[in-house]
């Protein structure tokens, strides 16, 4: 079955998607995340989305669960790259992510997620 | 009266089919001229009704045509299936409704992307969904 890869660098997870995702794609990565972040005590979860040139409200409820699952299991999701055509998009759509923590590269995501848990 | 420049049909039948949809729509909303914003509202607009169509509409298919209307040009895309039908469609076209398991901002999500929306339905008829988005 095709999955969309998940990095392991230190006591982060990073998550890389590169392809035009269809639903069940997106729901694998769901699980598959939550998975990782148990078995491994990741404390975040970096989410590069720099290569999609759409997030649609199917896509964007998973980043939205992602984030919320990931602070149950004690980390937390950093949604890095998003372009700025996507989150007009986004907006407008109706979706505003409450509660998803942003950067604009994989480098401040990373000093994001680093700066949170050293404040913990 | 507009004319029309180029014109297709996508099969909208199975998961898969909606990725596609969105690859057909971005290539003719490049080729039409739309700025990238305009692009992406288009191709977001695109996923959900193509997604609606698969899940709801049992399948069906998007027709799609590049128009040149005097000094502008835009993309139609037409989502035609011949499932249930809406029964309510205010219901329907309420924020955040939804009979399945979505979020519900689909059709409403849609039509604020795009400069025309046109819904046809009606119970056992199936579901015809226009949208256009000019340059
Ligand atoms: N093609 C269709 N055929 C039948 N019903 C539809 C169709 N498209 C939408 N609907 C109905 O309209 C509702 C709202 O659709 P939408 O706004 O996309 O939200 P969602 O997909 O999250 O349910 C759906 O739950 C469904 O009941
Ligand atoms: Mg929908």
């Amino acid at each position: 079955m095709e999955r969309i890869p998940i990095l392991r660098m230190g006591n982060f997870l990073l998550v890389t998607i590169q392809v035009d995702m269809h639903d069940q794609l997106a729901l694998t990565l769901q699980d598959d995340l939550s998975e990782r972040i148990n078995a491994t005590s990741a404390r975040g979860v970096l989410l590069d989305i720099s290569a999609l040139d759409m997030v649609d409200s199917f896509i964007g409820r998973m980043i939205g669960t992602i984030s919320g699952l990931s602070r149950i299991m004690d980390a937390h999701t950093v949604l890095v790259g998003m372009q700025p055509a996507v989150a007009i998009t986004l907006v407008e759509l109706g979706m505003n992510l409450p509660g998803v923590l942003t950067a604009l590269d994989v480098e401040r995501g990373m000093k994001l997620l680093r700066d949170r848990v050293a404040s913990e | 009266m507009s004319s029309v420049l180029s014109s297709g049909t996508q099969p909208v039948r199975i998961e898969q089919d909606v990725v596609l949809a969105r690859q057909v729509v971005r290539k003719a909303a490049i080729d039409c001229g739309l700025r990238l914003i305009d692009q992406t509202k288009l191709v977001t607009a695109a996923s959900e009704l193509a997604r609606n169509t698969v899940v709801y509409g049992g399948g069906g298919d998007m027709d799609w045509a590049i128009l040149e209307d005097g000094l502008r040009k835009g993309v139609r895309l037409l989502f035609r299936d011949e499932g249930p039908g809406i029964a309510d469609l205010k219901l329907a076209m309420t924020d955040g409704w939804t009979s399945g398991g979505g979020l519900g901002l689909g059709l409403t999500g849609a039509k604020r992307l795009v400069n025309e929306f046109e819904l046809d339905t009606a119970p056992g008829a199936g579901t015809r969904i226009t949208i256009t988005r000019w340059t």
